[in-house]
């Protein structure tokens, strides 16, 4: 039994972290990608970015002496979140609209987006160092230990605070995104856009509106995911750029353009990644006493190394471009 | 345009002329190799996006190829290995994966026998499987067995550093060919991501391949194919003007290459081959229309650039002696390419190799200018009693990032097109 606790902190809690980090990162890929047609490579650094935002706003607070029960960085995350959007809005007022308004192609915007990622970093760097920092400096994470006392089990399902926060802020966060998606006329309005531009431009959307909703969704999920991210490791300048392509790798196994298909995704790769390092020999040691004697157990059954795990992203994204190149959820292909 | 060309080419002789007068001439001529060494770099990417309209974003992992075979051919022969029975097991690994492969196109063929639609898919992942577990069961204990034992590694074969790069292209165009024939289907966007997602392949087991390629441990010093500062200091050169001869005679070997592989692509261009490439780039529904083969072509050129990529990957490994997996990123040698072709304009030879000794000056001076102008900061700050710029060392060293994303969101800005645009010929 205690095994299956081992598989259980190892495989179902980290993937459903890493899992929900994905899912709110692609869907702001996802979601840039429908409206405006174009793989927005910065979107990492949008995450790195919201999360020195909430750093610096939890670092005044804590400056001015206030104090709370659970973390501060959670506190003033919807504060975070509202201006991670106006940097988003205004990146795309400086960079990506001038490009827009010429016509430039969909390759011209990418590169764009490029240039963006870099001015993003040297930004960070230059204002926050090379150095990592901590939302916890003050006071230690918060660690829970579940007891389950049944089959004779010792071990206790562990996870930290920031690890629930983080999948209770996930699932406000879809919840709200759908709620909007479905409900109201705007995200009507950018579904339709999604779905076919032209038409939706001649239906009378007011297509500069929808872009910019899409930024600040987009600007305000990146600063969640990056903010969260943060809270779960150490928050550091490259910190999100790193895991860019599983952002990628979760929007397009979902189908580009679809929300849904994006969170579908991200879990998908977050528990790819963790099932794939995890080593199956441990849970077949149970076994050890009822084999016969010539039957030797390997020690490590793991899927790949552990130094792979992000290869893992990349096999299942290149698996998927071939097979099925507009995802599980049919998205764009133009 | 020619005459444009000229005076910017002018302008960038001045460039280099002035930074050396600054630096000094051992570290102008550092600079020099390197810069042309990427310039052919940028040639492979401009014969790939420039006249091929390919979106390659996997510059790195072909850079890190050329890399890894340059060390594997010129580094000294490592007897250890060879006495023991790590050759054998690799012999056995290398056995086991043919044995993969041919698992796995059997399931390819499996139609022949009857066995088609979802059946075949079925036992298509079968193979897969079947493959994996069979090569992992005999390169695991190949790979523990040679990291464990006294000689730690494969080694080299001992051969010159020419060969190696030589065989860096060789490597990379058998890559690029299994790459190509994966990716080459995708549209931009989806072949942008695919590649970069391979080349993270490709440095995530160059990295963790200790028994290969000795990974993070890193492998040096890579003979030179000419004579290293050393050697002339042993015939009595004094030790700064060993430095300056002997990289120029490394620098000599580098141009010689590039003007060599430049002739030949500038001849190949303006002829008919050119000319179906850019029709291809342009609109490939008419090229494939006129009973143009789009996707061989395609391939073709894809190859073709990747190779160079991986020339100019193992000279600037051999150049620097070292061999670290873990030093290769994507900021550097992705993104700085595409800058260079971009700055430099996508489309003309002339400018791919401009926009790659530009930027590389340009990358690698905003690390002192940006330090020189940070400490003047810092003084002035101290002066006024603000008190001196915290790490200003780790700081200004990652000021290059931000110059290079200004250059680039510049150029995509006002020059579109590049400095030396492509001249389309009509009539």
């Amino acid at each position: 039994m205690n095994e299956i606790i081992f598989f259980i902190n190892n495989v179902v809690v980290s993937g459903l972290v890493l899992g929900s980090v994905y899912a709110l990162g692609g869907i702001g890929i996802t979601l840039v990608f429908g409206i405006l047609r174009f793989a927005h490579f910065a979107h990492g650094d949008m995450m790195t970015m919201g999360a020195f935002v909430t750093f610096v706003l939890a670092a005044l607070m804590t400056a001015l002496g206030i104090v709370a029960p659970i973390p501060m960085a959670i506190i003033v995350l919807p504060a975070a979140m509202v201006i991670t959007a106006g940097l988003a809005l205004g990146i795309d007022k400086i960079f990506y609209a001038p490009l827009r308004a010429r016509g430039a192609k969909p390759v011209t915007l990418l590169i764009g987006s490029i240039g963006v990622t870099l001015i993003i970093q040297g930004l960070i760097r230059l204002i926050f160092g090379t150095g990592t920092y901590s939302f916890y400096d003050l006071q230690p994470k918060v660690l829970y230990r579940v007891a389950v006392p049944i089959f004779d089990a010792t071990r206790t399902i562990n996870f930290t605070q920031p690890q629930v926060l983080m999948i209770v802020v996930t699932v406000l966060a879809v919840l709200a995104l759908h709620l909007f998606l479905t409900r109201s006329r705007l995200g009507k309005a950018m579904r339709a856009m999604a779905d076919n531009a032209d038409l939706a431009q001649v239906s009378g959307i007011n297509t500069k509106l929808v872009v910019r909703v899409t930024w600040v969704i987009a600007g305000s999920l990146a600063c969640l995911a990056g903010t969260m991210l943060a809270l779960d490791v150490t928050l550091k300048p490259d910190l999100a750029f790193n895991i860019v392509l599983p952002l990628f790798a979760a929007a397009i196994v979902g189908g580009l353009g679809q929300a849904y298909g994006a969170i579908a995704g991200g879990f998908l790769i977050g528990f790819a990644e963790m099932c794939a390092v995890f080593n199956w020999a441990i849970l077949l040691r149970p076994l050890k006493p009822i084999m016969p004697e010539w039957v030797e157990l390997p020690t490590n059954l793991a899927i790949v190394p552990t130094e792979y795990k992000l290869t893992v992203a990349f096999v299942i994204l290149v698996i998927t471009l071939l097979v099925r190149p507009t995802g599980i959820f049919k998205g764009a292909s133009s | 345009m020619i005459r444009r060309a000229l005076i910017l080419y002018a302008l960038l002789v001045v460039l280099f002329f002035g930074v050396g007068t600054v630096l000094g001439p051992a570290n102008i001529s550092l600079l020099l190799v390197q810069s042309f060494a990427y310039a052919l770099i940028a040639l492979g990417l401009n014969i790939q996006w420039g006249y091929g309209g390919l979106f390659n974003f996997g510059i790195m992992g072909f850079l890190m190829v050329g890399g890894f075979a340059v060390t594997f051919v010129s580094y000294p022969v490592n007897g250890e290995f060879w006495a023991s029975d790590g050759p054998m097991m690799l012999g056995k690994a290398l056995l086991a994966f043919l044995i993969g492969a041919a698992l796995v196109v059997g399931a390819r063929f499996a139609h022949r026998i009857g066995i088609k639609g979802r059946w075949q898919a079925v036992l298509t992942v079968i193979a897969w499987i079947a493959a994996y577990i069979i090569y992992r069961s005999q390169i695991d204990p190949a790979a523990a067995y040679i990291e464990e034992t006294e000689a730690g590694w494969v080694g080299g074969l001992g051969l010159h550093p020419v060969l190696g790069w030589a065989f860096g292209g060789l490597l990379a165009a058998g890559i690029a060919y299994i790459i190509g024939r994966i990716c080459l289907g995708l549209r931009t966007d989806y072949l942008a991501i695919a590649t970069i997602g391979i080349s993270e392949i490709v440095r995530a087991l160059l990295k963790n391949m200790d028994w290969l390629t000795r990974g993070t441990l890193t492998v040096s010093p890579i003979p030179w194919p000419v004579p290293l500062p050393q050697d002339l200091q042993a015939d009595g050169m004094a030790i700064s003007q060993s430095f300056i001869y002997s990289r120029l005679g490394f620098m000599a070997v580098v141009v010689v290459v590039l003007a060599l592989i430049f002739f030949l692509v500038q001849r190949a261009y303006a002829g008919p081959w050119g000319r179906m490439m850019r029709a291809i780039r342009d609109n490939y529904i008419a090229a494939g229309s006129m009973g143009k083969n789009v996707t061989a072509r395609q391939l073709e050129i894809f190859i073709f650039g990747s190779v160079l990529m991986a020339i100019g990957g193992a000279m600037l490994v051999s150049f620097s002696q070292i061999y670290d997996p873990g030093s290769y990123q994507p900021i550097n040698h992705t993104f700085l390419i595409w800058v260079m072709l971009i700055v430099g304009g996508a489309g003309n030879n002339w400018g791919a190799i401009f926009g790659g000794l530009l930027i590389y000056l340009t990358w690698m001076i905003s690390d002192p200018v940006a330090q020189a102008v940070f400490s003047t900061l810092s003084n002035w700050s101290t002066d006024l009693g603000w008190g001196a710029i915290p790490d200003i060392q780790s700081r200004s060293s990652q000021m290059r990032v931000l110059v290079l994303g200004l250059v680039i969101t510049l150029a995509l800005r006002y020059a579109p097109k590049g400095l030396i645009p492509e001249v389309i010929k009509r009539g």
